[in-house]
């Protein structure tokens, strides 16, 4: 992995903004001709709405790996979205740092992780996945090599191109490299866990948790910090038997549900909540998950499906990117 | 008009120049410009009927908060329906377990943390003008402010936003907690500068108010020694809430009346605040105060009460206004430079200015390497607007060079829409464009700002000779 001093490339001007030679090579493979689609890992390939065909004539290809340039003193990395996240957590673990992508599976990649655009479970702490963020070069329907956002950790020089291509599982542009936002890697994480206690008043308890999960019987708590702190808030926790515990397992599937349901679920019947039945089922309070349900996604109102045709039509004319999937 | 009054009450559509006088600029140094019309709706329907009114007769729209915006995005520009959101100023819902709240566009920033203060919850970005400006206008321009350094700006507070499209129709993008079906329409409508609809609800995300807070203030005898300083402590394993630097220029403009017990033989001071638990929070402070004086920091002294605490923000919030002690007209900037090249953008900025022969002060968020060098004037002496304006290109260009951008907060607005190409390829200027006519295929909506002259037509152009930034 390269550290680099300040001024080393990652920091050109628009006149002298050289992208790595593995991100042209990407942007040639990417082409401007025929349907085509970038593989991670396919640890979510599920996600997304089945359109049409998915496999007739798709070249598949693999978006760059590497981490190109980390630095501490800004807490940023520059990573090929074909990195395993797990390659980039060691990466950065060397100099200690973190950037929480936190995906269900290891062996994902940066790039699928964003596509997704779904946050990991320490979302009540470090915000969505999403705002990680900062820069993207990606490759358009055209095959042309564009930049959004820059690297610096707070831009609104224009539209916010990064917030509309995580999320859009490769449909509306082909993500080469990006540039995140990294924290401190936190001298203490662990997870501790008590039965009969009522999640959201655990919420009130702890100043900033990374994760409260709650299965109707247990709660799950993740806490991450110094050792001062961390100490601080499992005394906090205090009252009720907690004990330090392994990380808890979600249930296969993830869905949306808003709090307010979430909520109910303090009193109600899951299957009255969820309107399927679910024997195993794991919220994320605070961030309106849950996991080992399968619901379906919230409705789309008319204008705002109209949005979404118009900005896939608008970005990829010929359906050439990701064809047979859409995220609505 | 009268189809207009029509749809709202009368007394809430002005067309006399006395009553429209208000709406003609925002708080940018751009010239006022007329506005065709101005309506105060009060609901999501008026809105949507003004909207649809301006449609019908061939006018575009400009969306309008507080009017406290930098760059010129709420400036109206031939003659527009000007469409002002400040009626619609209640507080909706409050969930305080889930910490979301549903707040009209009008609220205004620092109202809504005070309204939700009872709960020990605050509504985080928090700029300079939060007494005065609203969170429909933060929406519309992703506004940060200096408690961003940690907690991200308007986008990541932003769970859902109920807009009325160009075309009229009402629409919620985002969803309870910010994820909603399909793309992100929520993500790239923050900060669009009301190029893309008006908003008229916002679902917003509360932090809990933090137990123990620290206030620190470092103080430096070069500018250098500063922003190495904001280097190592961004490097000190704790992010700190918030991280402002003022230079000598800044503070003796301030001191004599915020009477802050700011130094006032400083080249620069750091405000440094950190958030935590009270056990835990004593070895990031002597961290943070050890690596400030290992950077050359004369001395750094930690606030030792709440008034304290407050009176040191409110010489930082106030810096501003203080600048009218130096000279009546100011010129300011907002470009951002990755953190770790502080050090040389300052010395560049502070040389520009002095080849210039303008007076420039810096008071900024160093933490995000977002500059705000703001040049004193008084625009009466002969010359001296073309040196100001050389100057601002100047550091823009130095930022730029240093691998930064052109907006870390303000907007682009009018102010800066012709320094796009600066940043931005021609192909990456024509995403720019797609992305927006897929919201107003029309472009009746705030026309002419955020992209540069000539873009909406497929013809993009550089950065003319001279421009004006």
């Amino acid at each position: 992995m390269a550290v680099t001093e300040p001024h080393a490339h990652g920091h050109l001007a628009l006149a002298e903004r050289v992208a790595s030679a593995s991100v042209h090579r990407f942007a040639d493979d990417v082409g401007s001709e025929g349907r085509v689609r970038v593989v991670g890992a396919k640890t979510q390939w599920e996600i997304g709405r089945r359109v049409g065909d998915m496999s007739t004539d798709v070249r598949e290809l693999r978006a760059p790996d590497g981490v190109v340039d980390v630095q501490p003193s800004e807490l940023i990395v520059r990573v090929g979205a074909g990195t395993p996240v797990a390659d980039l957590d060691v990466a950065l673990a060397e100099i200690g740092l973190q950037c929480p992508l936190d995906p269900a599976s290891t062996s994902a990649t940066v790039g699928g992780v964003l596509s997704v655009g779904r946050s990991g479970v320490r979302r009540l702490r470090h915000g969505h996945v999403r705002d990680t963020v900062l820069e993207v070069m990606y490759v358009s329907a055209d095959g042309v090599l564009r930049r959004a956002g820059a690297p610096v950790v707070k831009n609104v020089t224009g539209f916010d191109l990064p917030r509309l291509l995580v999320g859009s599982i490769g449909t509306l542009g082909l993500i080469a490299e990006v540039v995140l936002r990294c924290g401190p890697l936190p001298q203490r994480r662990g997870w501790w866990s008590a039965i009969s206690v009522d999640p959201w008043s655990v919420r009130r308890a702890l100043f900033r948790p990374s994760s409260i999960l709650w299965d109707g019987t247990r709660t799950f708590v993740q806490l991450e910090g110094s050792e001062a702190e961390v100490h601080a808030e499992v005394q906090a926790l205090a009252g009720t038997a907690w004990q330090q515990c392994e990380p808890p397992t979600l249930p296969g599937a993830r869905s949306l549900l808003d709090p307010t349901s979430l909520q109910r679920l303090r009193s109600e019947d899951p299957s009255a909540v969820f309107g399927v039945d679910a024997p195993s089922w794991m919220a994320e309070i605070g961030a309106g998950v849950v996991h080992g349900v399968v619901l379906p996604p919230p409705p789309m109102a008319a204008p705002i499906l109209d949005l979404n045709r118009r900005m896939k039509d608008a970005l990829d004319p010929a359906g050439r990117l990701n064809p047979g999937v859409l995220p609505w | 008009m009268a189809a207009l009054r029509r749809v709202i009450d009368p007394k809430r559509v002005l067309v006399s120049a006395f009553e429209k006088a208000l709406y003609a600029k925002d708080a940018s140094s751009l010239s006022p410009s007329d506005p065709g019309v101005v309506v105060l709706p009060l609901t999501a329907e008026e809105v949507q009927a003004c909207v649809r009114v301006a449609r019908d007769h061939g006018r575009a729209i400009t969306p309008r908060g507080s009017g406290t915006g930098l760059a010129g995005a709420a400036v109206p520009i031939d003659r527009p329906v000007v469409i002002v959101t400040s009626k619609m100023n209640r507080v909706l819902d409050v969930d305080v377990d889930e910490r979301i709240a549903w707040v009209e566009p009008g609220v205004l920033n620092l109202d809504l943390s005070k309204a939700v203060a009872k709960h020990g919850l605050h509504y985080a970005p928090d700029p300079s003008s939060q007494q005065v400006c609203s969170i429909g206008g933060n929406v519309g321009t992703n506004a940060g402010g200096p408690h961003c350094l940690a907690h991200g700006v308007t986008s990541a507070h932003t769970y859902a936003i109920e807009v009325v499209l160009p075309d009229g129709e009402l629409c919620v993008l985002g969803g309870a907690t910010g994820d909603g079906p399909g793309y992100d329409l929520r993500g790239l409508f923050v900060g669009s500068e009301g190029t893309m609809g008006i908003v008229t609800k916002v679902a917003v995300r509360l932090m809990v108010n933090p137990p123990a807070i620290r206030t620190l203030l470092a103080d430096f005898t070069s500018i250098r020694d500063a922003s190495a300083a904001v280097s190592a402590v961004i490097a000190s394993g704790t992010l700190p809430a918030a991280l402002e630097m003022m230079d000598a220029n800044c503070i003796k403009a301030v001191e004599p009346w915020a009477k802050a017990g700011l130094p006032l033989d400083a080249e620069a001071v750091l405000l440094i605040e950190i958030e935590g638990v009270p056990e835990g929070i004593e070895p990031s402070v002597a961290e943070i105060r050890e690596r400030c004086l290992a950077s050359g920091a004369r001395t750094v002294r930690v606030a030792s009460s709440a008034e304290e605490r407050a009176l040191l923000w409110k010489a930082r919030k106030s810096a501003f206004g203080a600048i009218a002690n130096i000279k009546p007209d100011y010129y300011l900037h907002d470009a951002v430079v990755p953190r770790s090249r502080l050090v040389d953008v300052m010395e560049k900025v502070i040389e520009i200015a002095a080849r210039h022969e303008i007076i420039v002060l810096n008071v900024f968020h160093a933490g995000d390497g977002n500059l705000h060098p703001l040049l004193v004037f008084d625009g009466r002496e002969p010359g001296v607007l073309d040196r100001v304006h050389l100057a601002g290109e100047e550091i823009v260009r130095a930022c730029v060079d240093a691998g930064g951008t052109l907006s870390g907060e303000h907007g682009i607005g009018l102010e800066k829409k012709d320094l796009l190409p600066l940043v931005m390829t021609d192909a990456e200027l024509a995403h720019q464009v797609l992305v927006r006519t897929v919201f107003d295929p029309d472009g009746r909506c705030n026309p002419t700002k955020v992209l540069p002259a000539g873009a909406t037509c497929g013809e993009l152009r550089r950065v003319p000779e001279g421009a004006w930034v």
